[in-house]
């Protein structure tokens, strides 16, 4: 069971807790009335599918039940980074990651 | 006295008798024996069958890699274990045993047929010959695997023992209690850390039980190690007996498996059998040893053939001589040590073979001095003896050249291949392995969690090498703890270093054919079938694995593994690390499902919600049915009635008079805030800005892509105040999506999310006398039609409790849903029930509500939608705000696959005969006589018989269904074709007129 820090708790705690929300910074268009059809169907379905290194959502929902948004490496499944909703996107240099 | 057991020696207590059977019949063993050791003491090596061959088999290992001993034991009704390893069973009073895989008697098996036909069960014989006539397959080849396949026969009683779970939190988790794990809970505890020390073995020690010999810090082992544990224990570490690290999982969390009642003569009330813990420890230091590899020689099965190792510990441990005649062979120093403490115990020492051609002087030597003949640079062709070895056939091996054989008579065969490193634990975290080429075998490599490795785990050998880096990976571990520590230098006396050589099969002059050599004792792999599986295309050593069945067996390959990888790395022509080890998993030995399980059984497997009407209903004898996690009343039989017949007669009594049901399970959210509105118009497809407060609709919600979520009546309580209710099973999604949205999309909105599901019990009175039942109830609101039309809301009182009373009808009759506090919602139910007494009151479960609702053509989420059905497909076009500039799921409306011809849309079926309800999830054809496999057109997704309208009633989801109206459909079933016509989904007052009350 992973361990999970809640940047709005600011503690560590047991994944139990937390749930899993998808890849982080895909921002809903403001006017998707506006979006073709490819670039509707790219919001709606296209994700990175990172090897290593992903950016996504977790929320923390037996507990403060806030979004937070995460940076966790899907090779070795550690956590490099959690963050509040809305932070800028941290990159990955300043992570100590290669790119 | 058993004619094998010396008297006083071992750690067993020779002052208490147990008594326990195997197969039957009756013997007696000592306080601390195995099973497997207490037999062995009765001179009894035969212990069960091999699972392809029925070949006679006995313990080969004296702990739990054991493959071959494995025993079903019982203590009474659902206390049956399988594939209990007898070397790990401890003996209780009255422990009935029985051997396994046979068929008659042990020494008697018919099963044995294949073990002289054993040419024709070649490696992968299961995808060479069940391949055809395909028909044979159900009749002739499923029958017979399914009857060979599985060890052991499963218990059929449900298991009446307790299992417990526990998390536990430590700084330094140890696991292993042999030298290295001792001295590195020791160094580390001395230090300040807080350390758990586990160990599966019923005592602690490890090899040092085996080795009374050796002297400790000018101590004699066992009173060194005495004096350790008391320490420990003063220190305050937990020590841990009977407890397996079964998983080494992410950031140091460990799974142990502790055992508790196994070994007790009776189980003591309320103790559980197993309890699981789960460990989360700052750093972790694996001491797990290192595990004794077999030699692969034709005949290395026989019972009476084991490891040099096991023999030694049988000897000390329980004081036990595992043979009167034993020759060693070996190409590890070790085995001497076995050899030499066998002799002194009064075994015969026939001769020690050694593979390799210059032992180390100093054994040959004390070999001389014991008058032991020693025959070094020889290999072993053969053993021979029916239900155990009875003689052993060696040749010298000279420059690869094998000479003249020679017998050599013996009741027990001691073999030794050196020593594999234990790392399963290590493995699970993902770490890598190291090839050591000079000792060839794995070490540990780069590590990913927490961890050191101590003593035999990466490849240290001897007494003083194990002590001494034990001391130093507790040390280490408690200076990343942040303490300060130094690790001590043991003294050791006698100490029992030695090194070896690795082979793959030993030298032989024998037909290839004709040799059966064993890698895998469980599963009867032998080193022809690696060889064998190589030949035929297996290259990576995971495609040998599953092909062979090597190392696939309950031991998991902890005797198999790495001699399988050296016959096949030698049968492909690479180096072992290129060919690689396949990977090892967790449980590090076979664990219960009980132990897993844990408190999740039974009544607590899983919470039950029940509604505060749930009392009255259980005592007016309601059926039930579990919706989500809810149970929900399903039918009130009265009088012995069925099914059918209650729901008929409560569909009729709500249509004609009055009808009450419990909708407490409704989800309820509340969406309050300046800026509620506007969130309701970006969530629901409908518009809500000119929704009056104390007006409600039925709102629809819509996934982004456009696929229908959710539905419900929401009702205006006030400009900033929405009482939104959701699907039963949807409560929970429906509000995670909507503080999705809040927070992270539209977080400027002002609104507050509140779930209300449990704070509200709901009461749904439904029939056209439904408002004389509750006028004389409510005060603060006028329930005239035209004060309270249909689709309105009131807070108000009714029967003098707060409540948020809705108009609106989910069976097309004249409706009112009753919102009160959840701790009123029986008084409520209980004065509806009585005001309704006059009038015919009749309470109805969820059949009920699914047939009136069927019959007006409502839907149900998830029944007759599947997340692939939008609004136009159900009908529900309607309900979209096209005005609105967007909402969740708006876009998608317009998505090309979204507004094809030909989608499927939900439509009404009647089938030509009345009598005939068509089945739930049945498939739609529109050509009955096409050829099959027939195009499918759509599917059945609701179906009654609809007591109202005196005939079965359907809705399904068709191709262009609603360009079909009046046309027959077909549903191929079973016992024919039925013949249906579509129509629409409305059967019951498609006007609506019965809402104009």
């Amino acid at each position: 069971m992973l361990l999970i820090h809640c940047p709005y708790c600011d503690e560590t705690l047991p994944e139990a807790e937390f749930a899993y929300a998808g890849e982080a910074h895909i921002i809903r268009p403001a006017d998707p009335s506006t979006l073709t059809d490819e670039e509707w169907r790219d919001f709606l379905f296209i994700r990175s599918n990172a090897r290593g290194p992903h950016y996504e959502r977790w929320r923390h929902v037996h507990g403060c039940a806030r979004f937070f948004n995460a940076v966790r490496d899907t090779v070795s499944d550690r956590f490099l980074l959690t963050y509040k909703a809305g932070e800028k996107r941290p990159d990955l240099a300043s992570l100590g990651v290669a790119e | 006295m058993s004619r094998f057991r010396l008297p006083g020696k071992g750690r067993v207590n020779h002052a208490e008798t147990v008594r326990f059977s195997f197969d039957g019949k009756a013997y007696e063993g000592l306080r601390g024996d195995t099973v497997a050791s207490a037999l062995l003491a009765h001179g009894i090596h035969l212990m069960g069958r091999s699972f392809k061959y029925h070949r006679p088999r006995g313990p080969v290992t004296a702990d739990s890699a054991e493959p071959n001993a494995l025993i079903g034991t019982s203590r009474g009704p659902g206390r049956f274990e399988p594939n209990t390893r007898a070397t790990v069973q401890e003996l209780r009073q009255g422990l009935e045993c029985e051997s396994q895989n046979r068929l008659g008697s042990l020494a008697f098996d018919l099963g044995a047929v294949n073990d002289a036909l054993h040419p024709l069960f070649p490696a992968g014989f299961y995808y060479k010959t069940f391949m055809w006539p395909r028909s044979f397959w159900d009749r002739l080849y499923e029958p017979i695997i399914r009857r060979a396949a599985g060890l052991g026969r499963a218990p059929s009683e449900v298991d009446p023992d307790i299992y417990a779970s526990r998390y536990l939190h430590t700084d330094l988790l140890v696991v292993g209690a042999g030298p290295s794990g001792l001295m590195a809970a020791l160094v580390a505890a001395r230090a300040g850390a807080r350390v758990t020390l586990v160990d599966e073995n019923p005592e602690m020690g490890g090899a040092i039980l085996s080795d009374p010999g050796v002297g400790i810090d000018g101590q004699p082992a066992w009173d060194w190690l005495a004096q350790t544990l008391e320490e420990l224990a003063s220190l305050g570490v937990r020590l841990m007996t009977r407890t397996t690290a079964i998983g080494y999982y992410h950031q140091n969390m460990i799974g142990l498996c502790e055992k508790i009642t196994d070994h007790l003569d009776t189980i003591p009330d309320g103790a559980p059998r197993e309890r699981m813990w789960r460990v989360r420890a700052t750093r972790v230091v694996l001491a797990q040893g290192a595990l004794e590899k077999p030699l692969v020689f034709h005949g290395n099965d026989r019972p009476g053939v084991m490891l040099a190792g096991a023999a030694q510990s049988y000897l000390h441990r329980w004081g036990v001589r595992v043979g009167d005649r034993a020759v060693i062979v070996t190409s590890h120093d070790s085995a001497y040590f076995t050899a030499f403490d066998l002799a002194e115990a009064g075994t015969k020492v026939v001769a020690i073979i050694d593979t390799r051609e210059a032992p180390p002087e100093a054994l040959r030597a004390e070999a001389r001095a014991r008058g032991i003949e020693l025959l070094a640079g020889h290999t072993v062709t053969g053993t021979k003896g029916r239900l155990r070895v009875a003689s052993v056939t060696v040749n010298p091996v000279e420059a690869g050249r094998i000479g003249d054989p020679r017998m050599l008579h013996c009741d027990c065969l001691l073999m030794s291949g050196g020593w594999t490193p234990s790392l399963h634990l290590f493995s699970h975290t993902k770490a890598s392995l190291a090839w050591d080429e000079q000792s060839r075998t794995f070490l540990p490599g780069r590590m990913t969690e927490e961890c050191h490795i101590a003593g035999a785990g990466r490849g240290l050998w001897g007494y003083l090498d194990a002590l001494s880096d034990g001391a130093e990976a507790g040390a280490a571990a408690a200076r990343a703890l942040g303490q300060e520590a130094e690790a001590p230098t043991p003294a050791v006396a006698h100490d029992r270093a030695g090194t070896g050589e690795s082979h793959k099969e030993l030298p032989t002059d024998r037909t290839s054919s004709r040799v059966r050599a064993f890698i895998d004792f469980q599963n009867d792999v032998t080193a022809k079938d690696i060889r064998l599986a190589v030949r035929e295309g297996m290259r990576s050593i995971e495609h040998v694995k599953r092909y062979t069945t090597n190392g696939m067996a309950t031991d998991q390959g902890k005797m198999s593994s790495i001699n399988g990888l050296m016959i096949a790395a030698d049968a492909v022509g690479k180096a072992p690390p290129e060919v690689g080890l396949t990977t090892f998993r967790p449980p590090y030995t076979p664990t219960t499902f009980g132990a897993f399980a844990g408190y999740h059984k039974g009544a607590t497997f899983e919470v039950t919600r029940a509604t505060p009407i749930d009392g009255w209903a259980e005592e007016n004898g309601a059926v039930y049915e579990p919706v989500s996690l809810w149970r929900r009343a399903w039918y009130f039989p009265q009088g012995g009635e069925d099914m059918d017949r209650a729901v008929a007669r409560e569909c009729r009594a709500t249509r004609e008079g009055v009808g009450i049901f419990d909708a407490s399970t409704l989800g309820k959210i509340e969406v309050a805030g300046p800026d509620a509105v506007e969130f309701m118009n970006r969530m629901y497809t409908n518009p809500w800005t000119k929704l009056a407060p104390g007006r409600c609709r039925y709102g629809v919600l819509l996934g982004e892509d456009g696929y229908i979520r959710d539905d419900g009546v929401i009702g205006r309580l006030g400009p900033d105040l929405f009482h939104v209710t959701t699907t039963t099973g949807g409560a929970a999604r429906v509000l995670n999506m909507m503080e999705d949205y809040l927070q992270t999309e539209w977080p400027d909105l002002d609104v507050w999310l509140t779930s209300t599901t449990e704070q509200w019990a709901t009461v749904a009175l439904n029939g056209p006398k439904a408002r004389k039942v509750l006028e004389g109830l409510v005060e603060g609101a006028d329930m005239s039609a035209e004060a309270m039309p249909h689709m309105s809301v009131a807070e108000c009182r009714v029967a003098g409790f707060k409540a948020r009373l809705f108009r609106l009808s989910f069976t097309g009759e004249l409706g009112f849903e009753i919102n009160v506090p959840a701790r009123h919602g029986r008084a409520l139910w209980e004065a509806l029930m009585q005001a309704g007494q006059p009038h015919g009151i009749c309470a109805y479960g969820t059949e009920t509500m699914h047939v009136l609702r069927a019959e007006k053509g409502f839907i149900i989420i998830g029944q007759d939608t599947d997340g692939t059905v939008a609004p136009e497909d159900a009908g529900l076009g309607w309900a979209i705000g096209k005005k609105k500039p967007d909402f969740v799921g708006k876009r998608s409306l317009a998505r090309p696959d979204l507004v094809a011809e030909g989608r499927k849309q939900l439509v009404g079926l009647l089938t030509e005969d009345g009598h005939v309800k068509l089945e739930e999830g049945a498939q739609i054809v529109f050509d009955p006589d096409q050829p099959k496999p027939m195009k499918m057109v759509g599917h059945v997704t609701s179906s009654y018989h609809s007591a109202t309208l005196g005939r079965s009633i359907a809705m399904a989801l068709i191709e262009g269904g609603r360009d079909r109206m009046g046309e027959t459909v077909h549903v191929p079933m079973p016992d024919g074709v039925v013949r249906a016509k579509v129509t629409s989904t409305a059967f019951y007052d498609p006007d609506g007129d019965r809402l104009k009350l």
